[in-house]
């Protein structure tokens, strides 16, 4: 009867996970102890609680819960619930169905980029112009922030923000030849160095890559608001309701980028899993990132031998991509006074000088104000110099679908790489498809 | 009031279904509902309702399906043929497979375990593991071509390639589940009938033929259903394994839940979303529907 | 099938007699057949334990090797283990997990067998029309359906406290799938045996339980470890209803090494490794009652 055994045996185990269901049930629950310590403080003084959402990263965790004890301690009659327990693939996911449940955050965290369709539809309210006097924000910031004015309104502001620079691996500088004290400083110089440093064995295959252009990582970015301007084009109308990067100065921009693939042959996207993972791996010699892949190198490659750069200027122009995560009101928030008062002076709070100021020290992101951001020993920092160097010469995108106009950028690399349709073809289809997405969001407006 | 045999087994019947029928109204078919009705209504996700728009979704969808390039498009069609590869590959393979298991007695364990190891990984696990395998140069597949002198392949980088390449990982994936299905299937044909057969004279191939497989019938259509279903609903895999999980490169590897999901979750057309579930809710039922027909010839023994 | 001989009529036993499955076979001697089967199987089976081998290798990678796609670790380590082990929530994920699972698998195994039975064994009105809607409820996205999931939660406090493990896993407490397994199962049963019980008077529920469900063990069997495994792995609906890490399950708990732009790819190929050896041992221990004994005597000619 050794069958039947088994069918106790199982049955006895799942009887026993049952058990430990109900055992921890018998202990008081949190919730409970949550709804206590509500009552006890209306007995008090009338405390508001409201509710704060990002998603999970230890350092941003470790940031905030600082933030938040200073906030507490500045204004008791607030309490701030800090839900961090959401993976960053699915924040997303997860404020979507909070919303018509009716519950959620009353200030949120969110990529620049979700801005457009979050204000959309009528999830983040406007922020109130005594609280953030639009001047203020302007004079502040970093420019790159206007990108949170959807026709003159505010609706979000960033503790922190992010931009590109040129990161090249020291090591295989010096095994090409090259002077690791002085990298590109110039679109031409960064082109003659890549093809310098890519090396193929015998049978042709790249052992060490010059340059991957790969727009899935950050080179979509790099082509929009850096490479077109430096060419003589802008990439979109001010107030980036059309398409500009399809006319000539975007197609020389384009042509550079695809260069890079097809005529110098620097390196290939598809081998280490793409550009960021080759470099991390030590395989590329220059790469463009954001300050947020230090963190990646400090983990997986803690030995290389790397370097961070400006980017590389062309026809004297300088600029950078900027983007940043933000934080918003919701209509949740905005559905009763007093948690909304609280709520904006929790995001006064966090959005203060000194809180980017610590906000870089944990979290290694640039301050959004220029006041910190210009902080001397910050410029002088080896790896984020670099970065904070840029940021007031920094455009952010103002994106209508983040994911559709940056797929529209990667698909049309892709018809060149993959189908070897003609570049300009490509990238008047790219500018399409981008201006439909454009079209779209503006014409619901 | 004496209720006739047949009066009492209605009554058991609906007894036995209570829970069940409870279960599904509220459970999946009134969120089902919910959903349809989106479909019919311009709803953003943040906006909790939305006015009604009529058949506007569908129109849209229509549109988008006759523009070049059109996302919509080759979510449908690379649907399609990630059913009409991976189901009857799936099939054959757990079919042979657990009759060779049948087979054999020593080491028996082992190879169950083996086989059905892929489907206890989890998912992420999987696209990771793959997508290591299908590595130009680096990739196992690859160095193994390199080593018998083949030419390296692309993989999941080539719009070629891609789709089949996903499917093969699927297919990989879920050949446990169908196995054991089939073994557990073996396992009731009552033995006799082998004997009975063998007395008169049949060969193996035989056996097969006339025994094993139309006494499987259930079985098999069992597995066609629902692996038609699931391959008709392939989402997971093809966000973890195309480039971004956007169903690339250049959409040769996205599916209409894929697309479900983006327009949704990540755009926030929910209206738009729940038209195109609305379409594969139809296109699901009617292939169903059609396999069930076909296969319900009841099989004599 | 001893509880068949609990109905004590003669021709009941006689059928039952009948209805025992292939027995035996291993008695024949080591030929030609065979040792191809065996090597059939172990190429198959090397194809599909690599990718698994793979995971378990890179669980043991320091992360630095990790960008370099390399099949053998150059410093195995288990510091891997420790840092996922000793991630503070780890082992809650692991018996949320449990807990989940189990209380779906033991209303599934109830309600599924028993619903799947009166779809194949009885006849009443709206037979087709209720098996095709349960069906049906396979052929929406869940993702379509999380969001109204969610709002039921909320709105009946299954969200909050421990009533969260009821609200994880009441989606999936019926399934269609198990139900439509268990309703072509039955077709096995002859139901000549049900009528020899129906005149000794015994009652549906008794004939279901005693006679009929013991006859399908093995697919009833398959069905607990294909839906502990579906529980085990469900990623979306957890992570959507969960409200903080201690009611996470395991594979949302993996979600937290994945980041914007840095992912523990060694940490999630240890949790993976981690999670699948239960359900490794859980398979080892109902493939037993799923595949006793087979072995097709016919089929080796």
């Amino acid at each position: 009867m050794k069958r039947s055994k088994l069918f106790i045996l199982t049955g006895a185990l799942l009887v026993a996970a049952m058990l430990l269901a109900a055992c921890p049930a018998a202990v008081p629950a949190e919730a409970p102890a949550s709804d206590s310590a509500a009552e006890e403080s209306a007995m008090a003084d009338e405390v508001i609680e409201i509710e704060y959402w990002q998603y999970n990263f230890a350092a941003r965790v470790d940031a905030m819960n600082q933030l938040i004890a200073q906030f507490e301690e500045a204004n008791p009659n607030i309490k701030v619930v800090h839900n961090a327990d959401i993976p960053y693939a699915e924040f997303r996911d997860k404020i979507a169905a909070s919303v018509p449940a009716g519950v959620g955050p009353d200030v949120a965290t969110l990529f620049y980029g979700w801005q457009s369709v979050w204000i959309d539809s009528g999830y983040l309210v406007p922020l109130p112009e005594d609280a953030f006097p639009p001047a203020m924000v302007a004079e502040k910031f970093s420019p790159m922030v206007q990108a949170s004015f959807v026709e003159g309104t505010l609706y979000t502001l960033p503790t922190a923000v992010r931009a590109l620079a040129l990161f090249y691996n020291r090591d295989l500088m010096e095994a090409a030849g090259l002077d690791p004290d002085s990298p590109p400083a110039t679109l031409d110089e960064l082109r003659d160095q890549a093809v310098a440093c890519t090396q193929r064995d015998d049978d042709g295959k790249l052992v060490v890559q010059g340059f991957v252009a790969d727009p899935s990582a950050q080179d979509h970015h790099w082509f929009r608001e850096v490479l077109v301007r430096q060419f003589g084009g802008v990439p979109y109308t001010d107030d980036y309701s059309e398409v500009l990067y399809n006319d000539e100065a975007g197609m020389q921009a384009w042509n550079y980028l695809l260069a890079f693939h097809t005529d110098l042959a620097t390196g290939d996207r598809d081998l280490f899993d793409g550009s960021t993972n080759a470099f991390v791996g030590g395989h590329v010699c220059f790469h463009v990132d954001g300050s947020f892949r230090l963190g990646t190198i400090a983990k997986n490659s803690p030995e290389m031998n790397f370097g961070v750069a400006e980017l590389p200027s062309h026809n004297g122009v300088k600029s950078t991509f900027g983007s940043y995560w933000t934080h918003g009101l919701t209509k949740k928030a905005a559905a009763d006074q007093a948690r909304f008062d609280a709520a904006v002076k929790f995001l006064q709070f966090i959005t203060s000088a000194d809180a980017g100021a610590l906000w870089v020290d944990i979290v290694g992101e640039l301050p959004a104000q220029l006041e910190a951001g210009s902080n001397p020993e910050l410029l002088a920092d080896e790896k984020l110099g670099a970065f904070a160097a840029g940021l007031e010469y920094s455009h952010a995108t103002f994106f209508a679908d983040e994911s559709q106009q940056r797929q529209a950028i990667i698909d049309s690399f892709d018809m060149v790489v993959l189908t070897d349709e003609d570049p300009a073809t490509a990238l008047q289809i790219a500018a399409d498809t981008d201006q439909e997405v454009l079209d779209d969001f503006w014409s619901s407006r | 009031m004496r209720l006739t045999l047949h009066q009492r087994q209605i009554i058991w019947a609906y007894i036995f279904m209570s829970v069940a029928l409870v279960f599904f109204v509220v459970i999946r078919w009134y969120p089902t509902i919910l959903a349809f009705n989106v479909s019919f209504r311009d709803w953003n996700v943040f906006e909790g309702s939305g006015p009604w728009v009529g058949l506007e979704n569908y129109q849209e969808i229509w549109q988008d399906a006759g523009k070049p390039r059109s996302s919509v498009t080759a979510a449908f069609s690379n649907t399609v043929r990630y059913v009409l590869f991976g189901v009857p590959s799936q099939l054959v393979l757990a079919l042979a497979i657990a009759l060779l298991l049948a087979q054999i007695r020593r080491l028996s364990a082992v190879f169950r375990v083996a086989y059905f190891a892929p489907y206890v990984t989890s998912a992420v696990a999987v696209a990771f593991v793959w997508n290591w395998l299908y590595q130009p140069e680096t990739g196992l597949i690859n160095q193994g071509l390199d080593l018998v002198g083949l030419p390296q392949q692309p993989f999941t980088k080539s719009p070629a390639q891609a789709l089949p390449s996903i499917t093969a990982v699927a297919v990989w994936q879920n050949l446990g589940f169908a196995v054991i299905i089939f073994l557990a299937g073996i396992q009731q044909i009552p033995g006799h009938y082998y004997e009975a057969a063998r007395i008169d004279g049949a060969n193996a191939w035989q056996l097969f033929w006339r025994i094993t497989l139309p006494l499987l019938n259930p079985i098999i259509v069992y597995l066609t259903v629902l692996g038609t279903i699931s391959y008709l609903r392939l989402f997971a895999l093809v966000q973890n394994m195309s480039p971004q999980g956007t169903g690339g490169p250049l959409k040769s590897t996205t599916t209409v839940v894929l697309e479900v999901y983006r327009e949704g979750f990540s755009s926030y057309k929910m209206g738009y979303a729940g038209a195109l579930t609305v379409l594969l809710f139809f296109l699901i039922l009617l292939i169903t529907i059609i396999q069930l027909r076909f296969f319900s010839r009841r099989v004599e023994y | 099938m001893a509880t068949s001989a609990e109905i004590g009529t003669e021709g009941t036993l006689q059928i039952a007699e009948h209805f025992k499955p292939a027995q035996g076979g291993s008695r024949r001697r080591f030929g030609w057949t065979l040792l191809i089967a065996y090597l059939l199987l172990a190429i198959g089976g090397v194809c599909m334990v690599t990718p698994f081998f793979w995971m378990i290798l890179t669980s043991v990678k320091p992360a630095p090797e990790l960008v370099n796609f390399s099949f053998f670790p150059e410093n195995p380590t288990l510091q891997n283990y420790l840092n996922v082990l000793n991630t503070s929530t780890f082992e809650r994920w692991y018996l949320n997990s449990i807990i989940v699972a189990a209380i779906s698998t033991t209303s599934v195994v109830f309600f599924d067998t028993l619903v799947g039975y009166t779809l194949n064994k009885f006849d009443f009105p709206g037979k087709n029309i209720i098996f095709i809607g349960m069906l049906g409820t396979l052929m929406i996205p869940t993702e379509m359906l999380i969001i109204p999931w969610f709002t039921m939660s909320v709105n009946w406090n299954w969200h909050i406290g421990y009533t969260q493990y009821w609200g994880i896993a009441f989606p999936g407490v019926i399934t269609a799938a198990g139900i439509f397994l268990m309703r072509q199962f039955f077709d096995g049963v002859p139901n000549e045996l049900l009528d020899a019980a129906r005149m000794d008077g015994m009652n549906e529920f008794g004939i279901w339980w005693r006679i009929a469900a013991p006859l399908v063990k093995p697919a009833i069997a398959a069905l607990a470890i294909f839906n502990f495994i579906g529980n085990w792995n469900a990623y979306l609906w957890p992570l959507i209803l969960a409200n903080s890490r201690e009611f996470y399950t395991l594979p949302v708990g993996l979600s937290f090494f994945r980041g914007e732009s840095t992912t523990h790819w060694e940490k999630i190929m240890t949790a993976a490794s981690l999670a699948s050896i239960p359900l490794l041992i859980v398979f080892l221990v109902f493939q037993r009652q799923i595949i006793r004994g087979i072995a097709l005597t016919g089929l080796k000619g």
